[in-house]
């Protein structure tokens, strides 16, 4: 931990600074911790002891009551289908449209750039955008929630450049063997990119399975509402009557609002948690591409 | 059109093929939006359509800049800006050099792993758990403040606690994340000038004034432009968030106010021409940080 030739002002520093930062990481992820306990806590405990990260008896009345009516279910489901959709989506635009413009030969590809470019520094705006997707006729479905991000400039060139930087050879001989333009992308490209496209494939996903504002501007319907309109409602608006005490069992104990409101945080929080591992193999090599000048 | 170029567009055809769902994307979303910004002149009304409705010059903007909530929104947007540049822009620079000062691998590998996990957390969650922690119903943090002093503090709709609480949580959730750029800078630095420096009896201290600073100072330089050039921008959805009627006065910035006007009462035109008074108000801003940028030797971004 130390190294021998350190003053002792040196050590103390040192020590000073490991208790730091596992105080720092403790911040980060005792709210969690937390959280989780008192979704599984009943009402005496929460009631009689204001911190514990262990449950003196674990309840699972409050996951009991949060599921046991379809309300939940149907959002989840809802945010699966937008991330599913929604990534594939934003994967076919970007890549199609990188692969188009990494092509050195290909005319108008400046104008096109610098549109792209253009739409990074000045956007028209939340009202235009609403108006557009409303004149589309798009206002309460899915659609609504992934077309207008199917690109993000950004992504785009950070993948446009990966793509020119790929060794030309490979294109050409694959051309050579008959190969027209898109299926030199499916056969040649896209297999050789595949590092870089799981990576924003997973940014893209996550932006989805995290995004709330759009949602709660296109779908009025509540019954479209995907998990994170839900959970505001839920927790920030105190909406609690999400479960259907006909279908537990008579002696079921109604759950403590704050268990309900922890425990729906709890499971809007897990599938991030479960593809963490994934996305931090990924996302430093993503978020220092994205530091190349574009 | 000539030969040539009709050539050219055959043989490339299939990547024109390609091209084509990303620009329409483009046209549609991007640029559409952009010409519906002329509403902003309008006196628009969504049954008679852009072409139809009538057009007033620059009214809105008249009434806008008249009106008093125009300089309670700038004095609410400009004053979160400088509070997350004096307490949020340091704290990954802070984090990244002491964790630099880390001798042990799996050590900094675990904090690290640890405080990266806010970052992919959505702003519902972080508004909805600072909710649960923070209400005067049974809340952790009341239920402490309260057997200590025997009365509760109403965090969430109290206008002083505020901006507070939106910096703490941009904090909580970013600066982790944050430290990412600054960590790869610095392990970019030779580690033969940390040894040259030893041999030459350079405190720790020094060593960190002589040869760390210098090293990530181009990447702060740039950083604290890119934020300066988004000074406008603070974040919506969190600020939307732990917005409600008792905190309006602070709360408001230009981003939610849009969305108050325009979406909840339907004044598209008027809330279209505040929109676009900020994104020009941010274009001089990113211009004009660009330009220090250059003055300063650094490469620009643009």
């Amino acid at each position: 931990m130390f190294s021998k030739h350190d003053h002792w002002h040196e050590r103390l520093f040192d020590m000073l600074n490991y208790i730091f930062l596992v105080l720092f990481a403790l911040a980060t992820v005792l709210p969690f911790v937390y959280i989780i306990a008192g979704s599984f806590a009943t009402e005496a405990e929460l009631a009689e002891r204001s911190f514990f990260l262990i449950p003196r008896d674990i309840s699972f009345s409050a996951y009991e009551y949060i599921f046991s009516s379809a309300t939940l279910f149907r959002s989840m489901g809802i945010s699966v289908y937008i991330t599913i959709v929604g990534t594939i989506t934003n994967l076919f635009f970007t890549l199609t449209m990188a692969y188009a413009l990494s092509r050195k030969d290909l005319m108008g590809r400046n104008v096109v750039m610098n549109m792209v470019i253009f739409s990074m520094l000045f956007s028209g705006g939340m009202i235009p955008g609403y108006l557009v997707v409303k004149e589309l006729g798009l206002v309460n479905t899915y659609a609504a929630v992934i077309l207008p991000g199917a690109i993000s400039a950004f992504n785009l060139i950070v993948i446009r450049n990966f793509f020119q930087n790929l060794p030309a050879g490979l294109e050409e001989s694959a051309r050579i063997d008959g190969c027209n333009d898109i299926g030199v992308l499916w056969r040649i490209v896209i297999p050789l990119s595949m590092p870089i496209i799981a990576t924003f494939g997973l940014f893209y996903a996550v932006g989805h399975w995290n995004n709330f504002f759009s949602s709660l501007l296109y779908l009025n319907d509540h019954n479209k509402w995907p998990l994170q309109v839900m959970l505001r409602e839920i927790v920030m608006l105190s909406q609690l009557a999400i479960g259907d005490l006909n279908n537990v069992d008579p002696e079921f104990v109604e759950p403590p609002d704050q268990s309900v409101k922890m425990a729906v945080i709890i499971v809007g929080t897990i599938p991030i948690l479960l593809v963490y591992p994934f996305l931090q193999k990924h996302f430093a090599k993503g978020a220092l591409l994205g530091s190349i000048k574009g | 059109m000539n030969a040539v170029w009709i050539a050219k567009l055959k043989k490339d055809r299939f990547l024109y093929l390609l091209l084509l769902p990303g620009l329409l994307y483009f046209l549609v979303f991007k640029y559409a939006p952009m010409w519906g910004v002329l509403i902003s002149f309008q006196n628009f009304q969504p049954f008679l359509g852009f072409w139809k409705s009538e057009w007033i010059g620059f009214t809105h903007f008249e009434n806008f800049f008249a009106h008093p909530d125009f300089f309670r929104l700038l004095r609410n947007t400009l004053i979160l800006g400088f509070y997350d540049l004096i307490f949020f822009f340091p704290a990954p620079i802070i984090i990244a050099l002491l964790l630099n000062e880390i001798r042990l691998a799996f050590f900094k590998r675990w904090i690290q792993t640890l405080i990266y996990v806010p970052h992919f957390i959505s702003m519902v969650i972080v508004a909805s758990m600072t909710y649960v922690f923070l209400t005067t119903q049974d809340g952790l943090v009341n239920e402490i403040i309260y057997s200590l002093t025997g009365n509760k503090i109403n965090f969430l709709s109290d206008p002083d606690w505020f901006r507070p609480m939106i910096i703490l949580q941009i904090m909580w959730k970013e600066t982790g994340w944050g430290t990412i750029i600054f960590l790869a800078a610095l392990a970019s630095v030779d580690v033969e000038q940390y040894e040259a420096a030893i041999v030459d009896g350079a405190s720790r201290f020094q060593r960190l004034i002589h040869i760390t600073l210098p090293a990530i100072s181009s990447v702060i330089v740039i950083l604290l432009i890119l934020r300066l050039g988004n000074f406008l921008d603070t974040g919506f959805e969190q600020i939307f968030l732990m917005t409600n009627s008792l905190n309006r006065t602070v709360a408001d910035v230009f981003d939610t106010y849009v969305y108050f006007v325009g979406i909840t009462q339907g004044a598209f035109s008027y809330s279209t021409a505040i929109g676009l008074f900020k994104s020009l108000v941010g274009i001089v801003l990113i211009y004009g940080s660009n330009w220090l940028a250059k003055r300063f030797g650094q490469e620009g971004i643009y």
